[in-house]
């Protein structure tokens, strides 16, 4: 399997990353060679086996429906690049 | 027009009314400051991992039940992936390939006397985002995260409505379900029930779907059928133009009464869907599901039969009331100290209340009118206290503020005349007043007698009892 | 200075030393050594010494635990409330995490003193420590040579004596090719034992916690501590924790082991192999059954686990996004831009190529190619593994195909440092338990031998590990730093 820069740059984009142009090159190699490792995978044929997800064949617990957390915005909002009146803040959203 | 067809689908999004998340232990309580109700998991901060909430399963294998779905008994939560700043881990945890709650179906009525059967596709559990506010500041946008992690309960349905009006049904429909199971709140201002359409138009005849515009931000029932005869006009105008209709999403403006295209999510999604590794995958025994069906209250069928059965109500009245179950619900309260006035209460209730409320644009749960209040005029015309055409006068004061039907009766003097003394004077003026009427009633002319009864009723300003005066009358007229 | 936990422990206990003396001790070390090794992110000297009192007092007062008072770091991946807690990643650099793992937790209800947070690969990705935003470790038996990664900080500082004990955390061999590289001890426990939460998450179908040490009697102590059921965690289990210090003298007489036939064939350096052999043998003579088994698809595990890896670390990634903690660069002129800067200047090369990896393999149209076939393999593997537990109790074999290698050998070709983690990474798509114990030299670094077992049982595992060490002396050897 082989990347054109192209889809790097789609990638890229899909995981909000920014590559600087001039290494999208190296990319494509990096990425190609990490693929053509992967491709080893259909040395088998592997259609008939049930997919596994989670190595434990355990199913999920649930909690009961309570309220155990309290506020702590100041504590959260003190690492938190911009805030103000409560809220975090980005540059303007338009929709 | 005629020849066009529109079809019509609806995604239903209904919090669900627990009281802590869908994934952690904040509280979902609306209307709090900004981000005091988002915790470390709602935050999305490293490390952090969900749990699921017990009620929000319940709640939605509840709602599969009411809709005679079948129940998966091993549902998967996956992630949807996408950036945006109220959606903190930068994936939503939803359920793709297994939901919760599979094919069902649901019966509407668009229209007295009709009935349509809805196919609903799935529904599925997943946890809801937070809110951008973009008003708070000049540049910025604000984030809050208080709703980050509410349950959703998203149900879609088969693209089987045909009209506006349809889709405002099974809207309705689902709405007074969610509501009688008691897992929604139904608050629409509020955001805890929402609803985008699918929308799209073909020729009649046509088998092959046109393509489809969502339709989304849409907060009431009458926005709904707005939202949806605008974008079916566009599209057919579009087509008629020679234009083609492009999958995107549409934003409803109900101040322009107008769909438009929302540009920044215009880009095609690639939302990467997996199972969530963090969550393992929900088990439903066949124990579990017949417990909460057990345990389901009565649903709006169920109701409706008990209604035409035990009150001998009409079907489309049973239908009336049961389609919204605060209706049912003020009914049912009425009719508690009265049992025995139903047909009254339901004409009551469905006729002169209901009118009140809809030229006022309002719910029945904010009517002025409490149903104890109601059940008080009515039985002050049954017992004769005053006429039916006086109760009407007493509600409109009711409805004004003016306290209980025997507050107004009494401060307005309205009560019924039923002293034959009194009666017997007032129609002794009439006859003397009236001879050549006298002479004419003598004379065989039967229909004179109206003539007296109104003049009676007129003297006596609407309170003498319109039996007695009818008897006396003609046995002093002999 | 190369005391074990136990001695630290004895040494409280009888009143040799405080915890106050003991931590100042460490805290000296640290600052002699950690200029040049580097195992450090962040030493919490005051902190340290803070509890170090604590935990004198509740001793004096009759109140100790197993572990009062005794010194121990943290890779820097556990959330630490009020304490930096960078995953090795400038993205969180500026990150003090707002509350504590549950790992750490027990560890302060334990009464254990925190030195600081140890180095590592930028979020636990890679096999050498270098691709931390904190700059490479070294090895303390060769400067110029790799400790392994990613929890390498924590293993160099185990064997430099900078710590007695050190936590770590384990996707691929993250504890057990560490520990191989410095000659150390460390255990990576079955999927689901070590609770999840705080640690923050590389690929979370495969992460586990557990403890490096000088020994495996150590190892059983910190374990004890770490092994709870959390209901935090959805994936925690709910299986009871035996006592693993009582399971240790169990001995291995007649204990089934098997060697996969396929971690011993090319690829695997020969010496490594002589030396393992060596390891064998001892274990014959105490009485263990040795038998050649097959873990046929042991082959498809690094394509398999690369997958897996990738397409849950690109989610998992998601949320370092520069708006609510973490980098942000400087005047974004819209959100987009906030993203992928914030993002850009944030991951360093090795994680981004991860990211874009996997998120190529799960975008639409290479789901099922990808994603889904490597979830298919991951079945047949643990199925093999699970065939092979039928037979054997124990599964043995090295832990690395090479010694530690000098820095920068294999930075120019991720393929290559993959590889590296053949015989370690089928274990966790499996959720199978391993450790990794000294068991000789090549070119005078450590040799490390793994030992898998099946599904909880650590204490097989630890109690095999700790009869070999009572007839060796591998785990006590130190390398010579100077001074």
């Amino acid at each position: 399997m082989t990347l054109k820069s192209e889809d790097i740059r789609n990638i890229a984009h899909l995981a909000r990353l920014h590559i600087d142009e001039d290494a999208i090159d190296d990319y494509v190699d990096d990425l190609s060679n990490i693929l053509s490792l992967v491709d080893q995978m259909n040395q088998v044929d592997s259609s008939s086996v049930a997919p596994l997800s989670n190595p434990l064949d355990a199913t999920q617990r649930l909690r009961a429906d309570e309220v155990t957390e309290t506020n702590q915005r100041d504590k959260f909002q003190q690492i938190a690049p911009d805030v103000a009146d409560g809220f975090y803040r980005v540059p303007k959203v338009i929709e | 027009m005629s020849d066009w067809e529109s079809v019509i689908g609806l995604e239903i999004h209904a919090q669900l009314a627990t009281v802590s998340k869908i994934f952690s232990g904040a509280s979902t309580a609306f209307g709090a400051d900004p981000n005091t109700q988002a915790c470390a998991v709602d935050l999305g901060m490293p490390g952090v991992l969900p749990v699921l909430n017990r009620e929000a399963v319940s709640m939605a294998i509840r709602f599969g039940v009411a809709i005679d779905a079948e129940i998966d008994r091993h549902s998967v939560f996956a992630r949807k992936n996408y950036f945006y700043p109220d959606l903190p881990k930068g994936y939503q945890i939803s359920q793709f390939e297994l939901p919760i709650v599979g094919k069902g179906h649901i019966s509407v009525s668009p229209g007295e006397g009709e009935h349509k059967e809805i196919g609903i596709t799935r529904a599925h559990l997943e946890e809801d985002a937070g809110k951008s506010i973009h008003d708070q500041f000049p540049e910025q946008t604000g984030i809050d995260l208080n709703r980050a992690g509410t349950p959703l309960l998203e149900i879609v349905s088969e693209p089987d409505m045909r009209s506006a009006k349809e889709a405002v049904a099974y809207a309705r429909k689902i709405h007074s379900l969610v509501r009688y199971l008691e897992i929604c709140d139904g608050n629409m201002q509020e955001g805890s029930f929402r609803c985008d359409a699918n929308v799209s138009v073909r020729r009649k005849g046509e088998q092959e779907l046109g393509t489809r515009a969502e339709l989304k931000n849409i907060n009431s029932f009458r926005f709904l059928e707005r939202a949806i005869n605008f974008e079916i006009e566009r599209q057919i105008d579009l087509i008629d133009d020679g234009g083609r209709v492009v999958q995107e999403t549409r934003l409803y403006d109900a101040e322009r009464d107008e769909t438009r295209s929302m540009r920044s999510k215009e880009e095609a999604n690639d939302y990467r869907y997996f199972p969530d590794p963090d969550l393992l995958p929900v088990t439903v025994s066949d124990e579990d599901i017949a417990q909460i069906r057990a345990g389901l209250p009565e649903l709006p069928e169920q109701k409706k039969q008990r209604y035409i059965d035990e009150l001998k109500l009409s079907d489309y009245n049973a239908e009336l009331l049961t389609g919204n179950r605060d209706t049912a619900l003020f009914f049912e309260a009425t009719l508690a100290e009265s049992p025995e006035l139903s047909a009254q209460l339901v004409n009551w209730i469905l006729g002169d209340l209901a009118g009140a409320l809809n030229k006022a644009g309002l719910e029945i749960s904010d009517s002025p009118i409490k149903p104890t209040m109601l059940t008080q005029l009515v039985a002050r015309i049954a017992d004769n206290t005053i006429s039916g055409k006086i109760a009407k006068e007493v509600f409109d004061a009711m409805w004004q503020g003016e306290g209980s039907a025997d507050d107004v009766i009494e401060a307005r003097g309205l009560k019924q005349i039923t002293d034959s003394g009194a009666i017997e004077t007032l129609i002794d003026e009439v006859i003397a007043a009236n001879p050549e009427q006298v002479e004419q009633f003598r004379a065989g002319k039967e229909k004179v007698l109206g003539f007296f009864v109104g003049q009676v009723m007129k003297q006596s300003q609407g309170k003498a009892n319109p039996g007695q005066v009818n008897a006396i009358l003609r046995d002093k007229l002999k | 200075m190369t005391r074990s936990v136990i001695e630290i422990c004895e040494g409280l206990a009888t009143g040799e030393f405080s915890s106050v003396e003991i931590t100042q001790d460490y805290l000296a070390r640290i600052a002699q050594h950690n200029p040049a090794l580097n195992c450090f992110i962040s030493v919490t000297g005051e902190l340290a010494l803070e509890q170090a009192r604590q935990a004198d007092t509740v001793r004096a007062a009759g109140n100790a635990g197993a572990l009062t008072g005794v010194p121990i770091a943290h890779k820097d991946l556990f959330c630490t409330d009020g304490v930096r807690t960078s995953c090795g990643s400038r993205i969180l650099d500026n990150f003090i995490a707002p509350y504590d793992a549950t790992v750490i937790e027990q560890f302060n209800q334990g009464g254990t003193v925190m030195l600081g947070k140890t180095n590592m690969d930028e979020f636990a990705m890679g096999s050498s420590n270098e691709n931390s935003y904190y700059g490479s470790v070294a090895n303390p038996w060769n400067l110029k040579h790799v400790p392994g990664g990613s929890s390498g900080g924590s293993a160099a500082a185990v064997a430099a004596g900078l710590a007695p004990a050190a936590t770590g955390t384990d996707t691929g061999g993250s504890i057990r090719q560490p520990a191989a590289f410095c000659g150390v001890t460390g255990i990576k426990p079955t999927y689901g034992r070590v609770s999840r939460y705080g640690m923050v998450a590389f690929a979370s179908s495969l992460d586990q916690g557990g403890p490096f040490a000088r020994s495996a009697e150590d190892c059983a102590l910190l374990l004890q501590t770490m092994a709870k059921f959390d209901p935090r965690d959805s994936t925690s289990s709910e299986q009871a924790v035996p006592d693993y210090s009582a399971g240790l003298g169990q001995g291995i007489e007649g204990l089934k082991i098997g060697l996969p036939k396929e971690y011993f064939a090319d690829g695997l350096d020969s010496r490594i192999a002589g030396v393992i052999e060596t390891a064998i043998d001892e274990l014959r003579k105490l009485g263990a059954e040795i038998k050649e088994i097959s873990l046929p698809n042991t082959g498809l595990s690094i394509p398999t686990y690369y997958v897996v890896a990738m397409a849950e670390c690109s989610s998992n990634l998601s949320r370092f996004d520069g708006v609510r903690f973490g980098h942000r660069c400087e005047n974004p002129v819209d959100l987009e831009d906030l993203y992928k800067r914030s993002r850009g200047e944030g991951f360093g090369a090795e994680v981004k190529r991860r990211i874009l990896i996997g998120t190529y393999a799960l975008s639409a149209g290479y789901y099922d190619a990808y994603y889904l076939k490597a979830q298919q393999l991951r079945r047949m593997i643990k199925d093999d593994f699970q065939s092979a537990f039928d037979s054997v109790d124990l599964i043995l074999g090295p832990t690395t195909p090479e010694v530690a290698f000098e820095i920068g050998a294999k930075t120019d070709d991720p393929v290559s440092m993959y590889l590296q983690d053949i015989y370690t990474i089928s274990l966790n798509l499996a959720g199978l338990p391993g450790m990794s114990l000294p068991v000789g030299f090549v070119d005078g670094l450590p040799v490390g031998m793994q030992l898998i077992g099946n599904y909880f049982d650590e204490a097989g595992l630890l109690a095999a590990a700790h009869s070999y060490q009572q007839v060796s002396d591998w785990h006590l050897q130190t390398p010579g730093l100077t001074s």
